[in-house]
């Protein structure tokens, strides 16, 4: 199968850089799958998943909060705000974010910023499920 | 002429004082070598967005429309805010005063009324807190860790100081890392974005999704605050590159004067035992 360069960056480094036959990542409009030679597109990512087919039938799965994908002249660049491997993610932190939102979403403190805190717990639940589904699969 | 005793006490403390000036030049090279390499894998992401952001302008300008998005908004200029990046601490040479005359050589022509100020730095804030032009914005301690939620929080207030019409523009100053040796002091404008440079190497037809002011909403912010990211990074890599080459020049110049010392030091020793030798000499000759 044909494959094409895919590289993921975070503000504070670059996540990975490797040839791969295709993704699927959760874009502004749902989740979308890029395959090699795909036409040049820009969209927005919503916190998700992303499943990366490696050549040789490898999958890799990752957290993702959000960002940004670009596709152009058959070269993938993903711009997460931040991404972890699945095997990498601290379920507990992720545990204890998700109750200080929901918390914080329940209580509706004084001068709360509510997309702030609606935003931190889906990025929260995304994690954690990602964790999860990583433990079922048994990778 | 110092007894034996004070050369000796000067030349203990002379040797104590370069041992902390040569840990802080070892602590700072460390710390210089963290920060490089924090901007050197940050950099690929902040390249990638100006690629993007360009690309996305120039598709626009192609389909004959201006740029949806408030931060590129010009407007006459009523209120400016200088955003200063010095360093937390001293021991660091000229590396703030530089920065510092460099702020005050711009906010000349400026008055309370029409000026303000947002200090990222202890340095700085210490400096204008005493000083006519309003500091509205404090950031300190840093201490020469980047901190990327902190970095993102300051980029966001400023862009809502700059959307709501609290003023009209940012500009930030800064040191730009350019080798241990050398930094560049830098003035850019943080906020309304000038006009992007159109890519001319990277050209797609690309397809947006969902629209392309739909993408600049999600991308404008995380742009300021990439290069605020960058602006703060390179202020930090320079700032430990100053305080390196500082400690090392204090350390060689300590060395100096323990040798100095040493040498006054020995003169003295010798001229005693010359002025024993020679009572001792004469007590003989008294006693023939």
């Amino acid at each position: 199968m044909a494959t094409y360069q895919l590289s993921i960056a975070t503000p504070e480094e670059t996540i990975l850089e490797e040839m791969v036959e295709s993704i699927i990542v959760p874009g502004a409009q749902g989740y979308l799958g890029v395959m090699a030679n795909h036409a040049a597109l820009i969209t927005p990512l919503q916190p998700g998943k992303i499943t990366i087919h490696l050549p040789g039938g490898t999958e890799l799965l990752l957290a993702v909060s959000g960002g940004f994908l670009e596709v152009a002249h058959n070269r993938a660049t993903i711009l997460a705000d931040a991404a972890e491997h699945a095997t990498k993610i601290d379920r507990a932190r992720a545990v204890t974010a998700l109750d200080r939102a929901d918390k914080r979403l329940r209580d509706r403190p004084e001068g709360l910023d509510v997309d702030r805190a609606t935003a931190a717990f889906r990025r929260a639940q995304n994690r954690i499920r990602i964790a999860d589904e990583i433990l079922v699969s048994g990778h | 002429m110092p007894s034996l005793r004070d050369i000796k006490r000067r030349i203990r403390s002379v040797r104590s004082t370069q041992q902390i000036t040569k840990a802080m030049e070892m602590v700072s090279a460390a710390k210089l070598r963290k920060a490089q390499m924090r901007a050197e894998r940050s950099r690929p992401y902040a390249t990638k967005m100006e690629l993007i952001l360009s690309n996305l302008s120039s598709a626009i300008a192609q389909a004959g429309g201006s740029v949806p998005h408030p931060y590129f908004e010009q407007r006459p200029v009523r209120k400016t805010t200088l955003v200063l990046v010095t360093s937390d601490r001293g021991l660091c040479g000229s590396f703030n005063a530089n920065l510092i005359r460099r702020a005050t050589l711009f906010l000349k022509d400026y008055t309370p009324a029409n000026a303000e100020l947002v200090c990222i730095g202890k340095r700085g804030v210490d400096w204008f807190k005493k000083r006519p032009i309003p500091v509205v914005g404090r950031h300190q301690d840093f201490g020469g860790n980047m901190d990327f939620t902190r970095v993102r929080r300051i980029a966001a207030e400023l862009a809502v100081r700059f959307v709501s019409g609290e003023t009209d523009a940012i500009h930030i100053l800064y040191a730009k890392f350019i080798t241990t040796s050398r930094y560049e002091i830098t003035l850019s404008r943080f906020l309304p974005i000038e006009s992007v440079q159109e890519s001319s190497s990277h050209r797609a037809d690309y397809i947006f999704e969902p629209d392309p002011a739909a993408i600049f909403a999600d991308l404008m912010p995380r742009y300021v605050t990439t290069r605020m990211q960058t602006a703060i990074a390179e202020s930090f890599a320079a700032e430990h590159a100053a305080r390196m080459i500082a400690m090392g020049g204090a350390t060689k110049s300590a060395g100096e004067m323990i040798d100095v010392l040493t040498l006054q030091f020995n003169k003295a020793r010798q001229s005693a035992i010359t002025k024993e030798l020679l009572d001792i000499v004469g007590g003989a000759e008294a006693l023939k």
